[in-house]
């Protein structure tokens, strides 16, 4: 440990720390520009002055880059220190008279112009050097470096040529302190921007507030670690050491006697509807994108805001997108009545809006849910029974100007209207998930025409497939609010559990078997399957069936070409036996 | 000991069958070193005289190709089943019908207006059309009866057994002469080939995928057809997987889709329906629409999956009005 006083006090430090780092510990502050904790310290501003006495005598040095000895004492505020950053700093307002941070950091040493001669007015960049540190150290790219010497000196690409080493991070962007770093892509790709985003706006994040488990992941496409080696900055700062690049999707397989489905659903990507605009026109979101900017931990900490920050006045919600709609979705996707009211309820007392519904048919079936509609009626919502046609920015009044403006037929009224609103937020509808025919397949299960799973039998049946031990839970099987759920997943636990008790399956005894000696191996069966039961035996050419997995739907025996595929029960000769039998009376 | 005797017939049928016997080659002096020719119309002169001179079972074997469409054919198979020991349909047109049995799609009447009246070629001011009977000079000549139905040959009398294919392949024909001469045969009524599909020996079988779905059929004319893949999954109507094996894809080694001549398998009743219900299997169809695009694309459906086997399937001919 080393032991020295600052400015009067004394610390003790470990050895090798930095005169700045030890001020710090102490709580005084000592301006610094060029320098930044993660990255190493270059003494290019020279603001950090500090007035060291050791054994030598009294020397002006730089704290960020000198390391701290025995018995030394520091003045971190003395006339000395204060007279050399007045001329640093008049440096630095000559070097970069565009640089705000540093005329402020002037004005708090009583310096409000420089003495020395400045070259270009609208200069900013200070030569700090904190750029060149973040791309060589935290990117691992080295895209900018500094070019020329003395008053000549500039950072710049190699050769001040544009080109594809940079990776188009931000590092630089975001380290620079004076902001003479912007970003900009001249080959059209795209760059670490500044404006806020309701998507993911980091490499390493949680994929959302309420995930389970509620730990964040790495995105490996744009984490700069994947893309360079370098940076790793992550797991500079995690102080429990959690984060291991070396981590790899692994597949597990393990063996289980029952299966629950539980994939539920996406939202309908409503950019599909061109006519409401949404990912061309600001200010139109989606009923999730409300949900995250609505969220206490979101990134307006809960505020409704518009792109510009500014706070709607007037918002439209439009019900049923990409549902109850023939070029879509034809079913209703049950939960958005619901939803839109309660967005419709928190718009109007998180903004005081005035908040416009765009509804086909209002949809409350449930305990509490008429109420709660009945209760919006009072609070003054305007509800406008009609889908809307289109959303545009196309205004024409002065009323309309500058305002989303959405057109559609109020039915009540009879006539078609124009309401201008500053946001409109679109009630996507549920749809299966993109992979569902994929799971199904593995699964041996059936889809409706919808995509949804399909349960074996709607009342009799509802969480069992068909195929034994496959349960389905949740929205997998069809739109479903919290509380229907909740509840229908409960079925499908206490159906697993009643099996997993029990212990064995029964099996029908009408199943289908193929003559290994007659199949050619034409596999024509074995696509057609909807229980994935047949398998293709290479070394043998035939195909075979699990009879464990057939139910005995006979569609492989209909299409066996060589009538190689038979089924217990109903053979041709069976079937021929039975006609002849029938027709014996006749 | 005296040679086995052996006769060869042809009912309705191309003359192919008979060719197939010429194609043994050299291989037929084996067989005339075995067996005595008796009675060969094509290549030998006969009469029906002949035949009629014969004891009953006189020969051990005839061969007959040909489907049976008139009376003069149903006469003389009747008069062969009686003076053979063992009748063998040989062929396609004898095995289901063959290509003549496609006429089942027609009656009597509208074939001979066709072939007589309608055909552009065709130069008949009189519009003379066959007859049972016609008086010419005071004397009466007679003509066969032709039927509105054409016949497979196990239809009109009892068949042994049955050489499949359009023509039978030479190694299946030396094979049943030999199961014959040596005693070896199976069951009565057996098809003298291997009962499994043409897949089965298909140089290409490795190249049909597993999840085979069919977006178009095209026809032969349509695509450069590539000579090492599938034919099915280049979507061609090759029939193959319906068909019985034992022609060593011969058609399918010449590029070409099979079209089932050999018949189906022996659990198969109906080789038409059998190979439509195969393919309508393998199209990529989700609703009414596409089946009705992708179905469409079959030029000829009838002919494509009865080609050769209209009489011997459960629909037999057209309903007649």
């Amino acid at each position: 440990m080393i032991s020295l006083k600052i400015n009067g006090k004394p610390i003790q430090v470990e050895s090798g720390t930095t005169i700045l780092q030890a001020a710090k510990q102490l709580g005084f502050e000592i301006p610094t520009l060029c320098y930044h904790p993660q990255l190493e310290p270059y003494a290019a501003c020279r603001v950090c002055t500090v007035e060291v006495k050791n054994e030598k005598g009294n020397k002006l040095m730089t704290s960020c880059n000198s390391i701290v000895e025995d018995g030394m004492e520091v003045q971190t505020d003395s006339d000395a220190v204060a007279q050399a950053r007045k001329i640093n700093l008049q440096l630095l307002m000559a070097q970069a008279p565009a640089a705000e941070i540093v005329s402020e950091m002037a004005a708090n040493y009583g310096v409000g112009d420089t003495a020395f001669l400045s070259e270009n007015a609208e200069e900013k960049c200070i030569l700090c050097g904190l750029c060149v540190r973040a791309c060589e150290q935290v990117a691992g790219t080295s895209a900018i470096g500094f070019a020329n010497r003395g008053k000549d000196r500039v950072v710049t690409t190699p050769f001040d040529v544009q080109n594809e080493a940079c990776i188009t991070c931000g590092s630089c962007a975001f380290v620079c302190p004076t902001g003479a770093i912007t970003m900009d892509d001249p080959f059209g790709r795209e760059v670490i921007h500044d404006e806020m985003t309701l998507g993911p706006d980091k490499a390493i994040t949680v994929p959302f507030m309420q995930a389970v488990p509620n730990a964040p992941a790495i995105d490996t496409e744009a984490c700069i670690h994947f893309k360079t080696d370098a940076c790793g900055l992550c797991a500079e700062v995690c102080e429990p050491e959690a984060i291991d690049y070396s981590q790899k999707d692994e597949i597990e397989e393990v063996e289980v006697g029952t299966i629950l489905l539980a994939t539920g659903f996406k939202t309908f990507d409503a950019s599909r509807i061109a006519k409401y605009g949404y990912g061309k026109l600001p200010n139109v979101i989606t009923s999730l994108e409300f949900e995250k900017l609505s969220n206490a931990s979101g990134p307006t900490g809960g505020d409704i805001l518009m792109q510009d920050g500014s706070v709607p006045k007037s918002v439209g919600i439009i019900h049923c997108v990409g549902s109850r709609d023939d070029n879509y979705n034809k079913y209703c996707s049950k939960v958005c009545c619901m939803y839109s009211l309660k967005i419709a309820h928190l718009m109007a007392e998180k903004t005081g809006a005035e908040v416009y519904n765009f509804y086909i048919d209002m949809r409350t079936p449930g305990k509490g849910y008429e109420e709660f509609y009945e209760r919006l009626l009072e609070e003054g919502m305007h509800l406008i029974r009609g889908r809307a046609a289109d959303v545009s920015d196309w205004a024409m009044n002065e009323d309309e100007e500058g305002k989303l403006v959405i057109r559609a037929e109020d039915t009540l009224v009879g006539a078609v209207r124009r309401i201008p609103v500053d946001m409109v937020v679109l009630a996507v509808g549920l749809e299966p998930q993109p992979d569902a025919e994929e799971i199904r397949r593995k699964f041996n299960i059936s889809c409706s025409s919808d995509g949804w799973f399909l349960e074996r039998h709607p009342k009799l049946a509802p969480v069992s497939t068909f195929t034994d031990g496959v349960f389905l839970a949740g929205s997998c099987q069809g739109p479903k609010d919290i509380p229907e759920t909740v509840a229908q997943s409960g079925a499908a636990v206490a159906e697993a559990l009643a099996l997993i008790d029990r212990g064995y399956v029964e099996l029908e005894p009408n199943t289908a078997f193929i003559y290994e000696e007659e199949c050619s191996g034409c596999k024509t069966c074995i696509p057609l399957c909807p229980f994935s039961a047949i398998s293709f035996v290479e070394d043998k050419n035939v195909s075979e069936i699990n009879e464990a997995l057939c139910k005995g739907c006979g569609t492989c025996v209909a299409a066996c070409p060589s009538g190689a595929a038979q089924q217990h029960l109903f053979t041709d000769e069976q079937i021929f036996e039975e006609i002849k039998g029938v027709l014996s009376y006749v | 000991m005296s040679k086995p005797k052996v006769g060869f017939y042809w009912c309705a049928s191309c003359g192919g069958c008979e060719e197939a016997v010429v194609d043994l080659n050299e291989g037929v002096l084996d067989v005339v070193e075995a067996v005595d020719i008796v009675f060969w119309p094509v290549a030998l002169d006969f009469k029906r005289s002949d035949v009629e001179a014969m004891e009953d079972g006189e020969m051990a074997v005839c061969f007959i190709n040909g489907a049976i469409r008139n009376s003069e054919q149903k006469e003389m198979v009747e008069i062969l089943r009686k003076k053979s020991g063992l009748i063998v349909a040989f062929g396609s047109c004898s095995h289901m019908g063959g290509i003549p049995g496609l006429a089942n799609l027609h009656d009597k009447e509208s074939i001979f207006n066709r072939v007589y009246h309608t055909v552009p070629t065709i130069d008949n001011p009189d519009g003379t059309i066959p007859q049972v009977e016609t008086s010419v000079c005071g004397t009466t000549v007679e003509l066969p009866e032709f039927w509105d139905t054409v016949r497979t040959l196990n239809q009109v009398i009892d068949v042994d057994y049955y050489l499949p294919g359009c023509a039978p392949p030479v190694n299946l024909i030396v094979g049943a002469v030999t199961a014959i001469l040596e005693g070896k045969l199976p069951e009565k009524g057996a098809v003298l080939a291997p009962d499994k599909a043409l897949c089965d020996e298909c140089d290409r079988r490795e190249s049909k995928p597993e999840n085979l779905c069919i977006d178009e059929f095209k026809r032969p004319y349509q695509i450069i057809i590539d000579e090492e893949e599938c034919l099915l999954a280049q979507g061609l109507l090759c029939l193959g997987s319906a068909t019985r094996a034992g022609c060593d894809s011969i058609c399918v080694k010449g590029n070409m889709p099979c079209t089932g001549c050999m018949g189906p398998t022996s659990r198969v009743n109906d080789f038409g329906a059998k190979a439509l219900s195969a393919m309508a299997s393998v199209a990529n169809a989700n609703d009414e629409k596409d089946v009705k695009r992708i179905i469409g694309g079959i030029a000829d459906p009838v002919g494509s999956f009865n080609k050769y086997s209209l009489p011997a399937s459960y629909l037999h001919r057209k309903v007649r009005k």
